[in-house]
């Protein structure tokens, strides 16, 4: 489930890269490549632990299903707040500083 | 176990890399002569430089090992005080971290690298297609 979410996030990050690319004001690119890069890592340990479980491996117990899924919402959390801090610190827009100057 | 720190080694040495490559680029000589100048500025919008290759991997390396990181955190593996890796405060679950490092983390910055690899060469690919406008012209 953790691998599922993680990958339905990079796709829809592409989807919406894609459809604003060349330009990148949001840093969405970062995001894609981030989701890709535990995508990727996830297949991994998803290849290792099937070599290990065979069939079983299809049919996980629905408390673990849950926890993953709570696990894999919580990773898709965890990158957008990096992605938000990596926003708001290089600040593409220059909104952050404009906000930070602006008059009383 | 602890698979995460195998592409976490790889993303430290990559990210060196492209800041060293970054900076050896911006030191390479320019052209003065303003047509030369006009050319080589042509030739560079049509490519992608390889320190910015090299940032795409650190990114996917850094992203994936911090969020897998995580999940380690979340299973009890990471702990936020000495030795920080559960298993290695016993030499049995030691024993079993680093043959799962061994498999699991160096498959893990194989197959990210792989990827990275064909990202390249398709990226490589691209720049070189003639633009849609130019073909249909032709």
């Amino acid at each position: 489930m953790t691998l599922l979410i993680t990958v339905t996030a990079a796709i829809i990050c592409t989807i919406i890269w894609y459809k604003k690319a060349p330009k990148d004001e949001m840093k969405v690119g970062i995001l894609c490549i981030m989701y890709w890069g535990a995508s990727i890592m996830w297949l991994v340990d998803a290849i290792f632990e099937y070599a290990e479980l065979k069939a079983e491996f299809f049919t996980p117990a629905v408390e673990d299903m849950v926890n993953d899924s709570y696990l894999g919402f919580s990773v898709v959390a965890l990158g957008l707040i990096v992605w938000l801090i990596i926003l708001l610190i290089k600040d593409p827009k220059g909104k952050v500083k404009a906000a930070l100057l602006k008059k009383q | 176990m602890a698979c995460f720190l195998v592409p976490t080694a790889e993303a430290v040495i990559v990210t060196v890399a492209a800041q060293i490559i970054k900076s050896n680029e911006k030191k390479a000589p320019t052209l003065n002569d303003s047509v030369a100048g006009a050319i080589a500025d042509a030739v560079d919008e049509t490519k992608v430089t390889l320190s910015r290759k090299l940032m795409w991997l650190a990114r996917m390396l850094w992203g994936g090992a911090l969020l897998l990181a995580f999940e380690h955190v979340w299973h009890g593996e990471v702990v936020p005080w000495f030795p920080f890796l559960t298993a290695a405060s016993d030499p049995t679950d030691a024993a079993v971290m680093l043959h799962e490092m061994s498999t699991i983390g160096v498959s893990m910055a194989v197959l990210v690298t792989a990827v990275w690899i064909c990202m390249v060469l398709a990226a490589n690919a691209i720049t070189k297609r003639a633009p849609k406008h130019a073909s249909a012209a032709v």
